[in-house]
């Protein structure tokens, strides 16, 4: 299926002066965003809001010495996740780097399980195994939660070439950071995924930092996704802090990719209030504070979605309200469910190892697989 | 029994695979159109087309990564690595997430890949072509690794790893790739963690892996005719599982031990059987155990002190007269 290229397709590039346009477009009365109900459209605030005080919480927490590790939040992104997630089809795969608890919540996976597994708990949605960085739900086709920087990518590409290999119609879709652009790792894969026409969809969520070192410190070419050019590969760029817009243009690049086993390079341009992880207390030193001040003002994605409900009447003061204090709720409560949760007992440490050992119910297994003395 | 070369029982492995199971492919650089660099699949294209025989660019991480993600979605990805070394630019892919991807999602998923290709020096192709990397591999739990030292073996334990549900490593080698062995037309596996006695003897155990297991099968005859030294041999076949069993039943039977590998002798495999051995055969042995490694330096690229620095019957016989002195 893969040995042969193509050279046939025109790809379905935007310019990123597009971006600019993009304050005067309403993106809600786009055709995708059009036919969203009433319900789903709260749905899409639920998630945003959710992602945003599930955070709050896991930062407070994180700071009373209940979290160990990183904490790599995702506070100011959340629109991103929330947009491209209420996109997804029975077949579609998603996979994320480190930063990856929106996307986690956003397919479903519960403030508990979450809150439990960066409490470091047995309950946690991977028995305390993982941490922050390693969330995983393959039952909601989530493929984690990645520690090393673009590391992801490929795998991403994996999942779209076993879509292919199958014959299945979906996508899958792989976020990345704009630190992880520069990665040969992610470069390879750009060329592999358009070389055997795969169905990925890479989405860099582009912050502006790969940690402390800004995009033009970082990057020759600041417009990341014209690197698709290379590849031959179709690309766009939007911003990510109104969910309809997320929407509208990552509709384009997954419906490219299901029908035409197409891969498509997405960049959204996003921003990040806190640093890169909660470590990072420096933050306020590569950036303003003024910086930080004006997108809260004008672009938080919570901010945002609130006010389009608000003034399209979807959403009444009071439900929104009512929807925040639920999510606040919730995420006390996963708190005080992560506080109660066991720890693994010690026997798991040799758990979860080799599918082989774990699954060999019969006992017929040969040699020795683990050196203890 | 059909005597084949070690290549051609690879190929048997791979084309009986694809064959049973319509997951199973064929992965790397040159492997389809070319018929592979050391011609391990040859002709397989041909028989079973793109789907199954794919052609990558040169770009160990993303195919390594590629395979895994697939693999995720039930694929069975077969990849070749041109030469094991070329596996080390893609070590993220194979010892980050091949790996531990299943422990970190608290046993969410599972990597069945196969990861082959030959992994030995001795062919005057310089240090960086030359990593014998079983031990580095047998140091990160999740993967498994074997080391087949003939055509038999080499055809039952690739069609061990490739139904097996965890990623293994199969490393071969190009000195074996065209030598024969006895090889029966009826299918048969050779499971993991199962080492082989290549000789049976009384004075002497010797452990072995590889094409190095070879060399100690004939190093045995030698000490034995001409030295009167009866020497068993171990093939240990598979690395990560073990069969500590039969090298303790052995050492315990001979009461001396000789490792033999190509590993560089820091932190080798057989660091590791020797700690094993001196844990729980302690009062069994008669003498210290003593090793031959690749002397300890990168890979020389002339042909002539290769051979010297890497395991030889010479070599073997020699420490093998101290382990009995």
């Amino acid at each position: 299926m893969a040995t042969t290229k193509k050279k046939t397709a025109k790809p379905a590039k935007k310019s990123t002066s597009k971006s600019a346009d993009s304050a005067s477009k309403d993106f809600a009365t786009a055709p995708i965003n059009k036919s969203l109900s009433k319900e789903e459209r709260i749905d899409l605030y639920r998630t945003i809001v959710g992602i945003r005080r599930f955070e709050e919480r896991s930062l407070r927490a994180y700071n009373q010495g209940k979290i160990g590790g990183f904490l790599h939040l995702y506070i100011g992104q959340e629109a991103v996740a929330a947009g491209i997630v209420s996109l997804m089809e029975a077949n579609d795969h998603i996979i994320t780097a480190y930063r990856d608890h929106g996307h986690a919540l956003a397919v479903g996976m519960s403030m508990n399980e979450c809150m439990a597994e960066m409490y470091g708990k047995h309950t946690g949605c991977s028995k305390g195994k993982g941490g922050s960085m390693h969330f995983f739900a393959p039952d909601k086709n989530y493929w984690g939660g990645h520690g090393i920087v673009a590391g992801q990518t490929p795998l991403g590409a994996g999942l779209a070439f076993a879509l292919k290999y199958k014959g299945l119609k979906g996508c899958a879709m792989c976020f990345l950071g704009d630190g992880a652009v520069n990665q040969g790792s992610f470069m390879e894969t750009l060329n592999l995924a358009s070389l055997w026409n795969i169905p990925v969809v890479f989405v860099i969520e582009n912050n502006g930092y790969s940690m402390g070192t800004s995009l033009a410190r970082s990057s020759a070419e600041e417009n990341l996704a014209h690197r698709a050019d290379g590849f031959d590969m179709a690309w766009e760029v939007c911003d990510g802090h109104d969910v309809f817009e997320v929407r509208e243009v990552a509709n384009r690049a997954m419906t490219r990719a299901r029908e035409e086993h197409k891969p498509f390079l997405l960049e959204i341009r996003t921003y990040r209030y806190r640093g890169h992880s909660v470590a990072d207390a420096n933050h306020e030193k590569y950036r303003t504070k003024e910086e930080i001040e004006e997108y809260k003002r004008t672009k938080d994605p919570v901010n945002v979605i609130k006010q389009q409900l608000l003034s399209d009447g979807t959403l009444t003061e009071d439900e929104a309200k009512r929807i925040d204090q639920e999510k606040k709720d919730e995420a006390e409560a996963s708190t005080k469910f992560a506080e109660e949760s066991p720890i693994a007992p010690r026997s798991e440490i040799q758990t979860d190892v080799y599918w082989e050992v774990d699954n060999d119910t019969e006992g017929k297994l040969k040699g020795t697989y683990f050196f203890n003395d | 029994m059909p005597l084949i070369t070690y290549r051609e029982a690879i190929k048997q492995a791979l084309d009986e695979e694809i064959q049973r199971d319509e997951n199973v492919c064929i992965m790397g650089e040159e492997v389809a159109q070319y018929n592979g660099a050391y011609k391990v699949t040859e002709g397989l294209w041909e028989k079973h087309g793109d789907k199954r025989l794919i052609d990558t660019p040169i770009s160990e991480a993303a195919f390594s990564g590629l395979a895994i993600g697939a693999s995720m979605l039930g694929i069975r990805p077969v990849i070749e690595m041109m030469f094991m070394s070329f596996s080390y630019v893609a070590i993220d892919q194979l010892f980050n997430n091949a790996s531990f991807c299943r422990y970190m999602s608290g046993g969410l998923m599972n990597v069945p890949i196969v990861v082959r290709g030959p992994a030995n020096g001795g062919t005057s192709v310089g240090a960086t072509h030359s990593h014998t990397p079983e031990n580095m591999v047998a140091n990160h739990p999740g993967l498994k690794v074997v080391c087949p030292s003939n055509a038999y073996d080499a055809k039952g334990l690739m069609k061990a790893a490739i139904r097996d549900n965890d990623p293994v490593f199969v490393m071969e080698n190009t000195l074996l790739y065209g030598e024969k062995w006895e090889v029966p037309e009826e299918e048969y596996i050779v499971e993991l963690g199962v080492a082989n006695i290549l000789k049976e003897g009384t004075d002497l155990t010797i452990v072995s892996h590889g094409r190095c297991a070879m060399l100690s099968l004939k190093a045995a005859k030698t000490l034995e005719e001409k030295h009167g030294i009866n020497a068993e041999v171990v093939d240990l076949r598979s690395i990560r599982p073990l069969d500590e069993e039969t090298i303790l039943n052995s050492v315990k039977k001979t009461h001396r031990a000789l490792l033999v590998e190509e590993n560089k002798p820091y932190c080798g495999v057989d660091a590791q059987i020797s700690h094993i051995i001196q844990l729980k055969a302690f009062d069994y042995l008669d003498a210290p155990i003593h090793r031959v490694s690749a002397i300890d330096a990168p890979n020389f690229y002339s042909k002539e002190l290769e051979d010297w620095q890497i395991p030889n019957e010479e070599r073997i016989i020699e420490m093998a007269l101290r382990v009995m002195r």
